[in-house]
């Protein structure tokens, strides 16, 4: 296509009104329903992302509701053992797989391009068909779960009890398959913001002075990147093992049950930093616009993410301390777990610097952060405990466990989150949440927080094993249930708040701030909402905290913008260095994950169903990639 | 507006080769994830070996012959793959053209020769622990050597029928880059079910 000589010489100069205009008309997707499922937008598919987690969200709060109705006093009939176990497995299983890493995965899908300043992620339909897959996934296992066949063997399912044997029928094959949909989500969502934060960094935003969310956020992935293909690769083994008959996992044929729980934990214990670590990137940034000053210590903060990363993955034996392991390899793993406290003290000492040399502004996302870092203090100590072998044998399988982990995840990964949502939302809707909700929405959180899962230290200690569904009134363990269930109504009420404080909110018409929190990231440079090709001019960056940087601003010229491109730039400095052509919205992503889900379901039936299964895979695939003929 | 500093990319290529390129990394991200879980099956056979009496348990180790030569065919293309990227990186369309469809036909002759492999691999999968994890890692492998080679030949096709366009060429390249892995990987899988499954157990 040849450039009129006036459009060319505008490509030299920062855009006009008009050429703003015309560089949106060719970022929008098509109007009407098929252009909506056809959105490559990463602004769409994170909004869509971020707001599906949290119905998970929300259905995982409803199932851990009922666990405490049934437990708030004993021997109640509310609901029978059977259910009860679907029920709590079903909660961990929403909770992580469908709710922490896809949340926070999520959010970097929608703020990894504005805060590097960049116009969409470096795969567009990737990211799309990322989002459908997990889609999809979460709403087969809800629908299995309504049909009586939701999982029943806990998040991790340990064989042999997840075995052919201890769980006939369908339900762990469910299993099985929701593992396999949100990690296959999870690695190209994965792949998709490593290359972006790598390849697509504004000019001038060298390795050095990027945000700390998206330093989180490329490490985060690149943990995702070593940990989920293990835990595929035993969830494939456990459905051969269930419908093929290989023997994996049996004992009697030469299989070990163990190699089920190295598989999952490998995985299993790096999946909490990949939960955690994006958490600490949202206090980062959260805390330089709250306390008006840089963050302390930087480059350790940097360093220590990679260093958690690192030690991330030497842990996992931990979790099978009451295994029967040898000796040695226990003493190796206490330490590592300890060690592991050394990054995520230093991120702590960092951010309480921080907060010691600036000068405080106490807004709702402050707040969360304060909250925050106290809970996710408490959950550090229990699991310095924890790493203790003798301790661990002590209180394994009990109640204190189920305290550190909601202590480590709740207050590591929702305080921050709901922080997050109330400091970026008015980014992404134009609209400021009511801060005196938010207030009360904190309070309420951070008190039924305490007051639900504090009592269960104690409950443990007095022996108390999860996972039963009830206890007999002589075990003296009715009290504090009962305050944990009051706990658990405070902290629903808490997110009700929340969600009346965002429906409250899109009725009010949009004020448009771009910049209302007086933040240094880029990502406030342009409107709210951002429009679809986030930055009329690209920006050049010039210093750490973009928009507190002194100087004349620099913008990028010379793009076309008749034509969906981006500015390539080097991996380490971040100097241009190529110009790249964005593929268009398209529906093949949708089909391709709609072919892709036939095929896991049909798995669960019958083998062939990978074989018949294959083809509209391919099929959409070719769909998928093949060029379009005006590129000739 | 005017008064804003400029950085004029106008000049810039619009796209580049090797890990310049955005699908470079893209590749190698799949080659991390992939690779992972070759890992992850190679540790698994390992590990079932660590706690095993007799290995093979129960069988006869796989025959040497159909996995031996075809390692050698499996090395062998990538002289065909080597030229086809080299041919891309010079954007020459005759010798991508030539060149892919050699090494289309070496992946024939590869997954032609694997069906004989599972033959003589002397177990069912369904056998013993050990059965399955080399059914799974000559399968697993046999998956990526499949994709690979539907891969080449749509992009193959791509190469007659057009539409065309400089990036394809990237396409072309990274696809090389790819079956590279495939290779690669293939070596301590063939060490692992052929030769270790000699040695008997620990």
């Amino acid at each position: 296509m040849k450039l009129s000589p006036e459009v060319k010489a505008a490509l030299h100069e920062p855009a006009t009104d008009t050429e703003a205009a015309l560089l949106e008309r060719t970022w929008a997707r098509p109007r009407g329903l098929a252009g909506w499922l056809a959105s490559t937008d990463h602004k769409e598919i994170g909004r869509r992302f971020v707001v599906t987690a949290f119905a998970f969200f929300l259905l995982g709060g409803v199932l851990a509701a009922l666990m405490r109705l049934q437990l708030s006093r004993p021997e109640l009939g509310l609901l029978d053992p059977d259910l009860y176990n679907q029920v709590f497995s079903m909660h961990g299983a929403t909770m992580m797989f469908l709710f922490a890493v896809p949340v926070m995965e999520a959010m970097g899908v929608y703020l990894v391009p504005l805060m590097i300043g960049t116009r969409n992620l470096a795969f567009p339909r990737l990211a799309a068909f990322g989002y459908y897959i997990y889609l999809f996934g979460g709403v087969m296992i809800y629908v299995a779960f309504a049909f009586d066949t939701g999982i029943e063997t806990g998040w991790f399912s340990n064989v042999p009890l997840a075995g052919p044997e201890f769980s006939p029928g369908k339900r762990t094959d469910f299993y099985a398959q929701l593992i396999t949909f949100t990690a296959l989500s999870a690695m190209v969502e994965a792949v998709n913001l490593i290359v972006t934060i790598l390849k697509l960094r504004a000019p001038g935003m060298t390795l050095n002075r990027m945000p700390l969310f998206v330093w989180a956020m490329l490490v985060t992935s690149f943990m995702i990147v070593f940990a989920m293909p293990t835990v595929a690769t035993g969830s494939a083994m456990l459905m051969l093992d269930r419908l093929v008959s290989t023997q994996f996992f049996n004992p009697a044929e030469g299989g070990d049950a163990l190699l089920w729980q190295h598989l999952f934990w490998f995985f299993g214990h790096p999946e909490v930093y990949i939960i955690f670590l994006p958490a600490t990137g949202m206090v980062s940034a959260m805390l330089v616009p709250f306390t008006r000053r840089a963050i302390v210590g930087y480059t350790p903060v940097v360093l220590a993410l990679i260093a958690t990363a690192f030690a991330g993955f030497g842990l996992w034996v931990h979790h099978m301390f009451a295994a029967g392991l040898p000796k040695l390899g226990q003493s190796f793993f206490t330490a590592a777990s300890m060690l592991i406290a050394i990054p995520s003290g230093t991120q702590i000492f960092c951010w309480l610097a921080t907060l010691w040399m600036g000068r405080l502004r106490f807004t709702t996302p402050l707040l969360f952060v304060l909250g925050f870092l106290f809970t996710f203090v408490m959950g550090g100590l229990t699991g310095v405990m924890l790493a203790a072998v003798p301790f661990n044998l002590q209180v394994h399988d009990t109640y204190f466990v189920v305290a550190h982990f909601h202590y480590v995840l709740i207050g590591g990964a929702i305080f921050p989150l709901f922080g997050a949502f109330y400091y970026w939302f008015p980014k992404t809707y134009g609209r400021m949440l009511s801060e005196r909700l938010g207030r009360w929405n904190f309070a309420l959180m951070f008190a039924g927080f305490q007051l639900t899962f504090f009592p269960m230290h104690i409950l443990g200690l007095h022996g108390m094993p999860r996972r039963v569904y009830t206890y007999p009134a002589e075990t003296g363990w009715g009290g504090l249930s009962l305050l944990a269930s009051i706990g658990a109504g405070v902290l629903g009420l808490s997110v009700l708040l929340f969600l009346i404080n965002v429906l409250l909110a899109l009725r009010r018409p949009r004020e448009n701030p771009a910049n209302p929190w007086h933040a240094d990231g880029l990502e406030w440079s342009t409107t709210s909402p951002p429009p679809a090709c986030n930055y009329a001019d690209l920006p050049v960056v010039r210093g750490r905290y973009a928009l507190w940087t002194k100087g004349e601003p620099t913008v990028v010229t010379g793009l076309r913008r008749d034509r969906m491109f981006v500015l390539v730039t080097h991996v380490l400095d971040a100097q241009p260095d190529h110009k790249r052509e964005m593929p268009a919205p398209s529906l093949w992503p949708l089909l391709a994950a709609l072919a892709t889900t036939a095929l896991f379901i049909a798995t669960i039936f019958t083998p062939w169903g990978v074989v018949w299964g294959l083809i509209p895979v391919f099929v959409t695939l070719v769909g998928w990639f093949w060029p379009k003929q005006d590129e000739s | 507006m005017k008064t804003l500093h400029k950085l004029d990319v106008s000049e810039l290529p619009e796209y580049a080769f090797g890990h310049r390129s955005i699908m470079w990394w893209g590749t190698m991200g799949i080659v991390l994830i992939e690779g992972t879980m070759f890992v992850a099956l190679l540790g698994t056979y390992y590990y079932l070996r660590s706690q095993s009496t007799g290995w093979p348990p129960e069988s006869p180790p796989p025959d040497l012959w159909f996995g031996t030569i075809n390692t050698v065919i499996l090395l062998a293309s990538c002289v065909p793959n080597h030229l086809y990227k080299k041919a891309a990186e010079r954007e020459d369309l005759r010798g991508v053209r030539i060149w892919l469809v050699v090494a289309v036909l070496f992946a024939l002759a590869f997954v032609a020769i694997r069906v004989f492999e599972f033959r003589t691999l002397n177990c069912r999968w369904s056998d013993n622990a050990y059965a399955s994890t080399i059914w799974t890692l000559l399968g697993f492998h046999t998956a990526h050597v499949v994709t690979d080679l539907l891969d080449t030949l749509v992009l193959t096709v791509l190469m007659f029928t057009g539409p065309l366009k400089g990036k394809r060429f990237v396409d072309v390249a990274e696809n090389g880059m790819y079956w590279y892995f495939v290779v690669w990987a293939w070596l301590p899988i063939y060490a692992t079910i052929y030769l270790v499954s000699r040695g008997g157990g620990v």
